[in-house]
């Protein structure tokens, strides 16, 4: 515990002199400063996401289109389950991972391929080799295009990122407008007891590692699809 | 001239004339110009965003102790086990002792410049263990057994032909000089590796104190495999890394991505709170969180460049700045290269050793203006040129001018300085640019412009 | 700009008196001590600037013909003399301190000065100027009102590479810069770049014309000056 002391120590000692305020050139500090945070109004200052419901859904399938992700938007559950089928063929898919949950369950049963189901533990060798990893998320967000998916309700850390094609199940009522909404949403729905990971995932893996030239699928899914009803 | 200083000058030399070069680090930057403009329009206000970023990282680094209390209690209720290490030394201990411990063979990595900062892979590496780099851009690199070029891109100074050639070498595929190609053959060098690998080791780019977590921002989906396989997961992070709320992600994340690379998010963000928990299907067993300090303490105490550790590590200063980008990553000799390397350098590893990175700089400002937390850099600059002289002036330096101060202050001693110049002109112009110049930094490479007789002040005088 | 490049000097004056003001010129100020400022030699920077802060104290409006000089005054004087018996003086003479273009068009209420100069020009924003002052628009206002004058704007802006002592210190690294700068120049097809400063000006000539390139340099408050 010693290091803990020592380090703590120094930045006691260093902290006993007050640091100019930010972006003002060398004032000092003043001791009145307001009690909120201030990234409080992140909301007024980040991209604007439109204030009605259909605004949001079409700003996410802009953003999504921009990220090479295929958001794609159904009336009904049956009409998902279709487009979802279409894909396996497509795709030629044949095998797939996933896990259990209320729209998971339902898909995989439409589909009629093998599954492994992350659920009571998996073989990393064999979910590897899956055409596809099929999972629900905690949000979408209009204002990134991207999805929230969490070890708890996404069948654990690696499934969404470890097959080539990650396939997201949501409901359009798990749109919501911003990333601050996304975060409030998180901590009222897990504090304190957070899954261990909690993953924004903005459009399939990607790297500009070479010439900045965009390729995707660098270590993740090479494709991610969003199917919504 | 001690050989840091000369070896900087060797190699910003060499590198400024390289044209090829200078060609390439613009046509790679230049791309990312245009879409990080796009997404700062995007923004409702990139300033006022700014500003909040700067005084949420002010409130962070300025309670720091607060904050890494916080942040150790909520991880350890979690299970994770918190090291704190003074020094670069003291970090690569604990890192290797976990790894004795577990038995470990082979370690995954995710990117992390403070890997970096304290040479852990060959560290690791001496000790025989496998270190493999799983970002591309940093696995390129360490095939050419070569620091990282850029903070963010670390391989952006090679072409697609270079890193062919490095794949055919090195891993005996390389099917063309095709990105797409190129980068398929890392993802399956890769994925076994990961499968395989005793221990997974990630960076952080955000540490959050209200409830104990490390957030992971990546593209590449890398971080997020090493985070979840390993039985056992190694994170180091800078103790500056701390930001006190879960919801200041939703103002940092997008900021992070559009200054680093234009991005209205990066691909991943992952913000883990513990090992793996119990109902939970995956992840590591255990989960170390090495917290290192290596002197950021040191800077925390200069309360004038405190704001310096506000860095988030986006990489716009060095994309922005004139300097960087004619004499490139390497030329540096530091971790931390570009603007925010100058500054933070000196404190780091010692000012009269690194005060030359604070003098290579015309104080453009650039940095300054690009830094999304308003890191108040190019004048952090001129405060190290200060402290600098101030406690280790050069002789001549300081002579030139305290004469030249006489001069300026006495009309008579100017005039008279201007009436030498103007009759010396074509003595000068006669030797310009050679060894006998006095001017000859100067007139080597660019020509000085002729000196009229009469001067602003002759005619200001004259016509009264 | 006392000795290489007076016709900026007198062109101020001109401009100036023309529109019905008094212009003095103290004699013993030749330098605001920015050099010695910027090598970190302080003690050596207040030297020379003291008497200037002097001179100064006095008058109505200070205007400088140059934004890296007129950052120093305005901007970094502040800073040089923070706890000396002179920190007040020095905030005082940095509120009335204007750049050029910044007082014909801020504070003047200027633009139009009856300018012809019938050339395409590009202008280079000196960075003291631009990034501590905020002078981007002023200028570009000036210009827009002289007769003749196409302004073609440079895709990169960056810094020419002068930064004083830097281009003596790090020689090729400020070529580089400077090229990279011209090239961009070039790139517009402009006939000549304007600049409010003249530094800027000295080493963007220097490096043009040693490589024989046909692209001129000229100050703003001369092409401003002309009739």
């Amino acid at each position: 515990m010693s290091e803990r002391n020592n380090i703590l120590g120094r930045i006691r000692e260093a902290l006993k002199v007050s640091a100019p305020l930010p972006g003002l050139h060398g004032d000092t500090a003043s001791a009145h400063r307001s009690t909120e945070s201030p990234a409080s109004h992140a909301r007024e200052w980040l991209p604007s996401v439109g204030a009605s419901s259909e605004e949001q859904v079409a700003l996410f399938a802009k953003n999504a289109a921009d990220l090479k992700a295929d958001f794609q938007l159904f009336a009904s559950r049956d009409e998902l389950i279709i487009a979802l089928i279409k894909l396996r063929d497509t795709e030629k898919w044949s095998r797939v991972a996933s896990h259990g949950g209320g729209l998971t369950n339902f898909a995989n049963k439409a589909l009629g391929l093998p599954v492994t189901l992350t659920d009571h533990g998996y073989n990393v060798q064999e979910m590897e080799q899956c055409d596809a990893g099929i999972t629900e998320c905690d949000a979408l967000i209009a204002q990134t295009g991207g999805v929230v998916v969490t070890s708890r309700s996404a069948g654990g850390r690696a499934l969404s990122v470890l097959p080539p094609h990650h396939v997201v199940i949501a409901q359009r009522g798990q749109l919501v407008s911003d990333l601050p909404t996304a975060f409030a949403n998180l901590q009222s729905k897990y504090a304190p007891d957070f899954p261990s990971m909690i993953s924004f995932i903005t459009g399939p893996s990607r790297t500009g590692d070479i010439e900045r030239i965009l390729v995707l699928g660098a270590h993740g899914p090479k494709k991610l699809t969003i199917l919504c009803f | 001239m001690s050989s840091n200083v000369s070896d900087f000058k060797t190699r910003a030399t060499e590198k400024a004339g390289d044209l090829r070069h200078r060609s390439v680090i613009r046509t790679a930057l230049r791309s990312y110009e245009i879409v990080r403009d796009k997404r700062k329009a995007a923004f409702q206000s990139w300033e006022s965003a700014r500003q909040a970023a700067a005084e949420t990282k002010w409130e962070a680094v300025n309670h720091l102790d607060k904050h890494l209390e916080a942040l150790t209690a909520k991880l350890e209720a979690r299970g994770t086990k918190v090291h704190w290490a003074s020094t670069g030394a003291q970090a690569r201990e604990i890192i290797a002792q976990i790894l004795r411990d577990k038995k470990a063979r082979s370690i995954i990595k995710s990117k992390a410049m403070t890997s970096e900062e304290i040479h852990l892979n060959d560290a690791l590496e001496k000790e025989g263990f496998t270190v493999v780099e799983s970002d591309l851009g940093e696995f390129i690199v360490q095939l050419r057994h070569e620091p990282p070029y850029h903070i963010v891109f670390p391989s952006m100074h090679l072409t697609r032909g270079e890193i062919k050639d490095l794949f055919l070498k090195e891993l005996g595929d390389a099917p063309s000089d095709s990105p797409e190609e190129l980068t398929m053959v890392a993802r399956r060098v890769m994925r076994q590796k990961y499968i395989t690998a005793d221990v997974g080791f990630t960076g952080a780019n955000f540490a959050i104190a209200e409830t104990g977590m490390i957030s992971i921002t990546e593209n590449e989906g890398n971080a997020r495999i090493t985070a979840a396989l390993p039985k056992t997961m190694i994170t180091l992070m800078g103790i500056e890394k701390v930001l006190p709320r879960f919801s200041d992600l939703a103002l940092f994340l997008p900021m992070l991505a559009t200054a680093g690379a234009g991005q209205p998010m990066t691909c991943y963000n992952t913000m883990y709170s513990g090992p793996r928990q119990p109902g939970e299907v995956d992840g590591p067993e255990e989960w170390h969180v090495v917290l290192l300090d290596n002197r950021r303490t040191e800077l925390l105490a200069d309360a004038e460049q405190r704001d310096a550790l506000h860095c988030i590590r986006c990489g716009a200063c060095l994309n922005v700045c004139p300097i960087f980008r004619n004499v490139g990553g390497h030329t540096y000799g530091t971790t931390y290269s570009g603007p925010v390397g100058a500054v933070i350098t000196p404190h780091l590893r010692g000012l009269q050793e690194w005060k030359h990175l604070s003098n290579a700089s015309s104080l453009c400002g650039a940095c300054t203006e690009a830094c999304p937390v308003k890191i108040d850099l190019h004048h952090h600059l001129l405060q190290n040129r200060r402290n600098a002289s101030a406690s280790q002036p050069s002789f001549f330096e300081k002579l030139a001018y305290q004469v030249f101060g006489i001069v300026a202050n006495e009309p008579a001693f100017w005039s008279l300085a201007k009436k030498i110049g103007w009759l010396t002109q074509p003595l000068q112009r006669a030797i310009k640019g050679s060894a006998l110049d006095p001017a000859k930094a100067w007139t080597k490479t660019r020509d000085l412009p002729p000196q009229p007789r009469e001067s602003f002040k002759d005619w200001w005088s004259n016509r009264k | 700009m006392d000795a290489l490049y007076l016709r900026a000097g007198i062109s101020m004056v001109e401009i100036l008196e023309r529109l019905g003001h008094k212009v003095i010129c103290p004699n013993e100020i030749a330098c605001c001590g920015q050099p010695p400022f910027n090598s970190g030699y302080w003690d050596e920077a207040r030297t020379i600037a003291t008497p200037v802060l002097e001179k100064l104290a006095n008058a109505e409006a200070i205007v400088i013909g140059s934004g890296s000089c007129g950052a120093m005054v305005k901007k970094f004087y502040p800073d040089l003399f923070k706890g000396t018996r002179y920190a007040e003086l020095a905030k005082q003479v940095a509120a009335k301190t204007w750049e050029f273009s910044d007082f014909l068009v801020n504070k003047l209420g200027v633009t139009d000065l009856g300018a012809k100069f019938p050339h395409k020009v590009t202008f280079h924003d000196g960075c003291h100027g631009l990034r501590e002052l905020g002078i981007h628009k002023q200028p570009r206002a000036l210009l827009a009102n002289v007769q003749g004058l196409q302004l073609f704007e440079m895709t990169e802006v960056s810094c020419c590479g002068f930064g004083g002592t830097f281009s003596a210190k790090f020689p090729m690294i400020s070529t580089a810069m400077g090229e990279v700068k011209c090239t961009a120049a070039a790139e517009t097809g402009a006939e000549y770049i304007v600049s409010s400063d003249s530094s800027c000006l000295m080493h963007i000539q220097g490096l043009l014309s040693r490589q024989g390139k046909p692209t001129k340099t000229i100050s703003l408050a001369e092409v401003l000056n002309t009739q």
